[in-house]
């Protein structure tokens, strides 16, 4: 089952390469200059953000027809930039790794990064803080392609703490909201557990390999034992559980949407939360060494596609059914990557199609809040198809792609997944096919509850379709949504082959007998979803239930409630015991000891008499009984 | 020829009565003739040695010994006079501030 | 004829046993006597009598530095300064401090005990005598010179720097910067007059001491018209110090003299 083909070493890089970097420092400089300049760029701020990103679009965009031209073994192009600092035998370079894998990250971080910078100028153009809100978005998107361009894992781990920094800053981004800045705090609290991961698996490497370079460890991963690649490996997928929101460190994803719209849509659907998944692609090698960690991320990725899918079913606010939507997707590019070999492909293939049509949606999900007020509750909602044409229209796009309707993108991207889990294993197919049928029961819950049906619209509530600014690029989104499946399907493959040391697979139009059953299931899906919730009104306020599956998925399956239980409540008792134990025995002791000397002071004061004689006789005293020990000392 | 360590004997008793005069005796002035005659005992004792020894280095000695003698007689009654000018006393033990 | 005869007692060894008790004496005399000039006397003794050992030792230049530093400049001054600050306050003999006095005798005779313990024996070889090293140089004085300013001479320097300092610095201590503006006679007549004025204390010059039959000294008061003593005829120090003279028997001898007048002049002018 493994099969390692030789990786094409990168060759060096030149022309247009040498210009990678600035996709990076031209939004990381403009972050900088936006954060400093403060009010002075007010006016032009969010333009200039724009343009930076649009910059670093066109940069990946013509190293991406650079390499299309390059023969299949060049295309691979690192591109060393300076040393960082260097320890003993130890050196720490930061280098770019531009190679068919990354360049596809780069262009789907600036391409959608830029369509929701143009989007954010319409949505945030009544926030006053609308230039603070672009330099975080910038900071992002240059945290995010460092992560994404590093040729060594160190450098990774850089951009991975910036894109976690970013993340924060942008959840809690309207901060006045308690809520808001809770959410942020926990986000940021939660990736901590997995950066630890992270930063153990890079000490680990830099142990085993002497380097954390992509190359190094990739040439040593086949010769590791067994033990320390399964070790390095999990320490890796927790940091992959951290960024993606998988199960079990979830909690902070739905809670993330209390950011802006455009950051649920770019950080925390289409770029950021993939990270995980690039991550474990990126380390295939090690992964490959180690079967048991590959199982654990299978395992992993299984039981966060059906949990992320049981909580969409039964949120009512539509980021948070969207962001179980989204913890459901990266569960089955996490379980595509955890296949091996054979999924790799397939997970960055449903990565790149996810992110365009989750970007899509939530930009949808955020122009219906925009028409709305701001109202996030789908019980609210209802019949916008007519007054929102273009947003239902474009959303429309990204319900069928990621249901896997024929011919639009998630049915190619999703559909190869469930068939290598079926390949890989019988239960686990199973598992992704059930999975999708619920995408299916949520996603047209959501399409019924919000565009069709009743208006349930609280009173004073105007709904109408947004600026254009903002509409256009859900088309453009909308757009990739259909076709981007079917144009990247036989392709990719191909082009990821020299990269991740892949064999091909045939893949053809016709669905194969594990397609015919997708398209059955998610059938059954859509139906049910009907039946339940598009032939009668819906209740403006969620029924009351004692269905034990409904109220887990309230409660977001009670992910805080665990958490708090496991983590939070012994560390509070064990802060509670430390406290104590501080002030009843240390404290006490240091107390007693002081109160001790104080009275052996007080003592010992006595002798001060301030009296000239008492010590001039303290003084003879003293030179009698020293001069007595040295006269008599070597007597005895 | 008589025995030396007559002289160093006698020394250590003249040193020995002025310390006792030192620590009890409370007139600073009176304190501080028997410190002179603490002195005058090591001086007494250089001399001796230098007879002992046959060498002037020890007369020497005794010579800058009381030159020293002589600049701290001056500076300390110095003193004592002050703290008359002050406090109207020159017991020893009226001046205690030392004490907490 | 060529054994040298070796005296049993040289002049030395008479001197030591006269002089030694008496410096010891001298010793006591100042650590035991109440009166400070009774303390400085006994340890005039006490220093004449090391000088007199110093010279049976041959050291004649020490012998007279020792008068003439010790007990004639050290020690006067003592005696200045015991003058300035009040020749007539005997310590009292009760020991203030608890223990002080058993606790320094105990001090005192373990200084002693160790030293002559140390001393003890240590001496094996008859005394070089400094007789050689005088003579190298022709003389006690000349010896001393010749280390004072060749070996020594850096040693010597410090000591001249030492009493500059010393000097000095006996002088800042003894100066008394004046804080006030003294006062002159207008403004010294105005604080009498307005003492006067607010406590009626009497703005004239004060009385005189009594002129009696038996005495006019400074410590008999003078008597008021009403026969009482006017306290402010005598200084309050005297009266301190108790050195104040009763007037009574100086009255009675008075009256007796005035009686005795009276008669003579009334005989005189019965004839």
């Amino acid at each position: 089952m493994i099969l390692l083909e030789t990786i094409a070493e990168p060759v060096a890089a030149t022309g247009m390469f040498t210009w990678a970097w600035t996709m990076i420092a031209v939004p990381a400089i403009v972050a900088g200059v936006l954060l400093l300049a403060g009010k002075l760029t007010d006016a032009w701020g969010h333009l200039l953000a724009t343009a930076a990103v649009f910059w670093s679009f066109a940069i990946a965009v013509c190293l991406f027809a650079e390499q299309l031209r390059a023969p299949a073994t060049e295309r691979a192009v690192s591109a060393p930039l300076y040393t960082w600092f260097s320890v003993g035998n130890w050196n720490f370079e930061v280098g770019l790794l531009v190679d068919q894998l990354s360049i596809l990250f780069a262009m789907l971080i600036t391409g959608v990064g830029g369509l929701i910078h143009i989007y954010s100028i319409g949505y945030m153009s009544h926030d006053p803080r609308r230039r603070r809100f672009f330099a975080y978005l910038n900071l992002f998107v240059a945290a995010m392609l460092l992560l994404v361009l590093a040729d060594n894992y160190l450098i990774l781990f850089v951009g991975w703490e910036g894109v976690g920094l970013a993340s924060m800053l942008l959840i809690s981004f309207w901060q006045h909201k308690p809520s808001a800045a809770a959410a942020g705090t926990k986000a940021f609290v939660m990736n901590r557990v997995g950066d630890l991961g992270m930063l153990m698996a890079i000490s680990t490497m830099l142990a085993m390999f002497g380097s954390s370079k992509f190359t190094e460890v990739n040439a040593h991963a086949a010769s590791t034992a067994p033990l320390w690649a399964t070790l390095i490996g999990l320490f890796l997928l927790l940091g992959a559980c951290g960024k993606s929101a998988q199960v079990p460190l979830q909690a902070w994803l739905l809670d993330a949407m209390e950011g802006p719209t455009p950051v649920s849509a770019l950080i925390h659907a289409a770029t950021m939360v993939t990270a995980g998944v690039y991550l474990v692609v990126r380390s295939h090698a090690l992964f490959e060494a180690a079967p048991n960690a590959q199982l654990a991320v299978v395992i992993v990725a299984t039981v966060t596609l059906l949990a992320g899918a049981w909580i969409g079913t039964s949120q009512d606010d539509i980021k948070k059914v969207l962001a179980g939507s989204t913890m459901s997707q990266i569960g089955y590019m996490m379980l595509a990557a955890g296949i091996g070999p054979a999924g790799y492909a397939f997970a960055i293939f449903h990565l790149l199609t996810h992110g365009f049509f989750k970007a899509n949606m939530f930009l949808g999900a955020g122009s219906v809040m925009h028409g709305m007020n701001d109202d996030v509750d789908m019980r609210h909602y209802g019949a916008l198809n007519k007054v929102m044409k273009v947003t239902f229209l474009t959303f429309a796009m990204g319900y069928l792609a990621i249901i896997g309707f024929p011919f639009f993108s998630g049915y190619f991207s999703k559909d190869h997944i469930i068939e290598a889990a079926f390949a890989h294993n019988t239960f686990i197919g199973i598992c992704a096919l059930v999975g999708a049928g619920i995408t299916a029961f949520y996603m047209t819950r959501l399409m019924l509850m919000t565009f069709f049906g009743e208006k349930r619209w609280l009173p004073g509530v105007h709904p109408h379709e947004s600026p254009k600014v903002m509409t256009i690029p859900l088309i453009i989104l909308a757009v990739l949504s259909v076709i981007s499946g079917i144009a990247m399907n036989f392709w990719i493959q191909t082009w990821l082959e020299p990269a991740l040391g892949i064999h091909a697979h045939e893949l053809g139009l016709v669905p194969t007998p594990v397609g015919w059953m997708t398209m059955a299931v998610v059938a059954l899906g859509v139906v049910g979803a009907w039946l339940v919730f598009g032939r009668k009104p819906i209740p403006a306020t969620a029924p009351a239930t004692n269905n034990p599956v409904t109220l887990a998925g309230r409660n977001v399956l009670f992910g805080d409630q665990v958490n708090d239980f496991l983590f939070v409540a012994p560390t509070t008792a064990l802060a509670t015991a430390t406290d104590a134990t501080d002030a009843q025995g240390i404290d006490k002791a240091a107390d007693g000891a002081a109160h001790a000397f104080a009275g052996l002071s007080t003592q010992v004061r006595r002798l001060q008499t301030g009296y000239a004689r008492s010590y001039a006789l303290t003084m003879v005293i003293g030179a009698v009984v020293v001069g007595a020990l040295l006269i008599l000392s070597p007597l005895g | 020829m008589m025995n030396p360590e007559n002289y160093l004997i006698l020394a250590a008793l003249l040193f020995a009565i002025g310390s006792v005069g030192v620590l009890t005796r409370r007139n600073a002035l009176v304190v501080f003739m028997c410190v002179e005659l603490m002195l005058n005992a090591c001086n007494l004792a250089l001399v001796a040695g230098a007879h002992i020894t046959g060498t002037l280095d020890g007369q020497v000695t005794a010579f800058f010994v009381m030159v020293v003698a002589a600049a701290e007689v001056v500076v300390g009654l110095a003193i004592i006079v002050s703290i008359y000018k002050t406090r109207r006393s020159t017991s020893v033990d009226d001046a205690n501030l030392l004490k907490l | 004829m060529n054994t040298t005869l070796v005296p049993l007692v040289t002049g030395a060894e008479v001197t030591f046993w006269i002089v030694g008790p008496l410096a010891v004496l001298g010793a006591l005399g100042l650590v035991l006597s109440r009166r400070a000039v009774y303390a400085a006397l006994s340890m005039a003794v006490a220093m004449i009598s090391l000088a007199v050992l110093y010279a049976s030792l041959d050291a004649p230049f020490l012998a007279m530095t020792q008068i003439i530093v010790y007990t004639g400049a050290v020690l006067m001054m003592f005696l200045f300064v015991l003058m300035m600050v009040g020749v007539d306050t005997p310590d009292s003999a009760v020991e203030t401090l608890k223990a002080q006095r058993p606790l320094a005798v105990l001090g005192g005779i373990g200084i002693a005990s160790l030293l002559f313990f140390a001393i003890g024996g240590s001496v094996y070889q008859p005394p070089a005598t400094v007789t050689e090293a005088n003579a190298a140089f022709g003389g006690n004085v000349e010896g001393l010179a010749n280390l004072m300013f060749g070996r020594y001479v850096f040693v010597f320097e410090l000591c001249s720097a030492l009493l500059i300092v010393a000097a000095v610095g006996a002088m800042i201590l003894a100066h008394h910067e004046r804080v006030r503006i003294r006062k002159g006679q207008r403004e010294l007549a105005a604080d009498r007059m307005y003492a006067y004025a607010t406590k009626g204390e009497h703005p004239g010059p004060l009385p005189n001491s009594g002129v009696y039959a038996g005495t006019n000294a400074i410590g008999a008061p003078a008597l008021l018209p009403d026969g009482s003593v006017a306290e402010k005829s005598i200084s309050h120090t005297l009266v301190r110090r108790g050195a104040m003279v009763d007037p009574a028997p100086l009255r009675q001898v008075t009256g007796q003299t005035f009686a005795a007048i009276e008669t003579v002049r009334d005989e005189e002018e019965d004839d």
